[in-house]
């Protein structure tokens, strides 16, 4: 009943549709992109004609082509990081919350230091000293300062379940800790699970944006938060290359979108107070 | 009664073996408040009690009295602040290992007052019946399903296979009740503590879970605690009644004797406010129960009745009276009767 609800919740269609565009995009890079993205070969600065349909870059590059591939790693990483901050907030979450005493002490002092801390910031003075610049880093710097917030929602979440009735009829049934936290706590927090999962996701798709925005990513990847970087450094704008500098952005605003849309859904359909119609 | 033996290390045993449950000066309190504020919750104080096999005690009081405190404090859902529990002639220590835990559950059990919170919603009720019997290992793998259709049966869900999959929502909560019961009965304790078994329950069937209840207990020989707030409920399930007011115990002895002839003027207070099943009700004098129950933070030393009771006099003050003997193990803590 749930799964129906979900699935006749528009919101979280239009996200599911959005997501699973980008999906295929970025799955059929190779068949659908006319031109290798990092082929310079183009005359630069083209507007749209046929043969470029989103015309080319400063450097010769042909904009649709980067933008199709530059949805592959967008996605890597929204994912990616949300499934490595999902992870962490089950853990400290889970852990604190059920657990207890001086690791639950030390757990919720360090989730709110890292709550305290400005997250843009943070992550633009972590990702300045991490000198090896690529995916991998910018997946590290985003997981270190987004996983806080979820972890302290989870915690409290947790502390709730601990006390029903049932999570102590189970104790009573002599079920062991873990066996509660696996087959009582964590399949009860189902919901809030998968809408942090996406709010992560959004979280990673703006933060990686921003980052390779601010040229604090590998330049060289393609990407749509380097693409952003490009154009505005060689001004694009200003050659009248409007579709370069604003498509990167209105795809990582629809695939932001589209996570957001699926974290609010979920969380409308695991949580009724929040259903309206 | 026995002299309490005085710092019995734990773990040594008694010598009455008939002696199911034996409680003896059992306290909890809580610490609530935030730093610079905190306070502390007495809510039981100095319980005694001891419990047969085979015995019903009903333990009475209103809504804040402690029973649930004590219901909880018994199956070490919250560890006791002070007090000895004896289970079975063995000392339990109140600060248990997991191991300790594992033990004294498999002995004693508890049912909920909430049926519904009391399930969990994602689990058939075959997968609730078979924790109980794979953890204290009461059934092997192989036959854990036929032991839950059994458990069922007795609870009378029958025909037990088409409950076996139902998940919390597609039961009644006399039937979700039934499967609390059968929880309870899985581990095969030697005494269940049941805190308002009925109380969340339609009046209709509320008679039904209780003679449910009493059949189970009288087959199998368990002791049982059945928490209420009504003296004739209790009345009707219980062979001995205590009466527990701000955490304390009142009054205690024989069913009927409290129920008919009250003592103290708490348990004369609930008797008039229960449902006489022969005089009906007297309106008038339905609970002349003038206040609340008192502040469990700064308990005076007295009896902690005296700013309710309506004989309440200067002997009352000092400290809390002691221990009455009436005969026929029925007493009271009650300076009237000195
Ligand atoms: N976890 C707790 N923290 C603080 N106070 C509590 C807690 N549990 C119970 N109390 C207090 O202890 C007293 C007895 O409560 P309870 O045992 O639930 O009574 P009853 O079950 O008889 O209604 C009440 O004053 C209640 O507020
Ligand atoms: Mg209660």
């Amino acid at each position: 009943m749930t799964l129906r609800a979900f699935l006749t919740n528009r919101r979280a269609m239009a996200g599911a549709g959005i997501l699973v565009f980008f999906a295929l995009l970025a799955g059929l890079a190779p068949l659908i992109a006319p031109y290798s993205p990092t082929n310079i070969n183009f005359p630069p600065m083209l507007g749209p004609s046929a043969a470029h349909l989103l015309g080319t870059t400063a450097n010769g590059q042909d904009v649709l082509s980067q933008l199709i591939w530059g949805s592959r790693d967008t996605l890597i990483v929204g994912l990616v990081t949300a499934t490595l901050i999902s992870g962490i907030q089950l853990i400290v979450g889970i852990f604190g919350g059920y657990v207890g005493g001086w690791i639950d002490e030390v757990l919720s002092m360090l989730t709110n230091i890292f709550l305290v801390m400005p997250g843009l910031p943070l992550m633009i003075i972590v990702a300045a000293y991490v000198t090896v610049k690529g995916t991998v880093p910018i997946i590290f710097v985003i997981t270190v300062t987004g996983w806080a917030w979820g972890a302290r929602v989870l915690r409290s979440q947790t502390l709730t379940l601990r006390s029903q009735a049932f999570v102590e009829a189970a104790q009573l049934s002599g079920e062991s800790r873990w066996r509660i936290v696996l087959t009582h706590i964590v399949p009860n927090m189902a919901g809030i699970l998968v809408a942090n999962f996406f709010g992560a996701a959004l979280y990673a798709v703006l933060s990686e944006a921003g980052l390779e925005f601010l040229g604090l990513g590998n330049v060289n990847t393609v990407t749509w938060g380097t693409m952003l970087y490009w154009a505005e450094n060689d001004e694009a704008l200003l050659m009248g290359l409007w579709q370069w500098m604003v498509l990167p952005g209105v795809c990582i605003a629809l695939l932001g979108t589209a996570f957001g849309l699926l974290n609010f859904a979920v969380d409308e359909v695991v949580n009724p107070r929040l259903r309206r119609t | 009664m026995t002299a309490p033996v005085q710092a019995a290390p734990e773990g040594s045993a008694t010598t009455d073996s008939a002696l199911v449950l034996e409680v003896r000066g059992l306290s909890k309190s809580f610490t609530v408040g935030s730093i610079g504020r905190r306070r502390r919750v007495r809510a039981l104080n100095g319980v005694d009690l001891r419990l047969e096999r085979g015995e019903v005690l009903g333990l009475v009081g209103e809504s804040g009295s402690g029973k649930t405190t004590f219901a909880r404090a018994l199956a070490f859902l919250d560890s006791p602040t002070g007090g000895e529990i004896w289970l079975e002639g063995v000392r339990q220590p109140l600060q248990p290992t997991p191991r300790d835990l594992h033990r004294y559950r498999s002995r004693v059990q508890m049912i909920f007052q909430d049926p519904y919170a009391s399930l969990d919603r994602l689990h058939t009720v075959y997968r609730t019946l078979s924790q109980p019997l794979r953890s204290f290992r009461i059934a092997p793998a192989s036959q854990t399903r036929a032991a839950c259709a059994e458990l069922l049966e007795s609870v009378g869900l029958v025909p037990a296979t088409d409950f076996l999959d139902r998940y919390p929502h597609e039961l009644s909560g006399g039937q979700r009740q039934r499967v609390g019961i059968a929880r309870a009965l899985a581990a095969r304790p030697a005494l269940i503590l049941a805190d308002e078994p009925t109380s969340m329950l339609d009046v209709s069937i509320r008679l039904t879970i209780m003679n449910l209840l009493l059949d189970l207990q009288q087959g199998r020989a368990l002791s049982l605690i059945f928490i209420t707030h009504d003296l004739a409920g209790a009345n009707y399930v219980s062979d001995r009644i205590a009466i527990l007011y701000a955490g304390h115990l009142l009054e205690i002895g024989p069913a009927s004797a409290l129920m008919h002839d009250p003592y103290h003027p708490y348990t004369q207070l609930l008797r008039k406010a229960a449902p006489d099943p022969q005089g009906g009700f007297r309106r008038g004098e339905r609970f002349d129960a003038s206040g609340e129950p008192p502040d469990l933070t700064e308990l005076a030393p007295g009896c902690p009745f005296v700013p309710r009771c309506p004989q309440a006099r200067a002997a009352c003050h000092p400290h809390l009276p002691a221990w009455r003997e009436l005969g026929g193990q029925h007493r009271v803590r009650c300076v009237l009767y000195d």
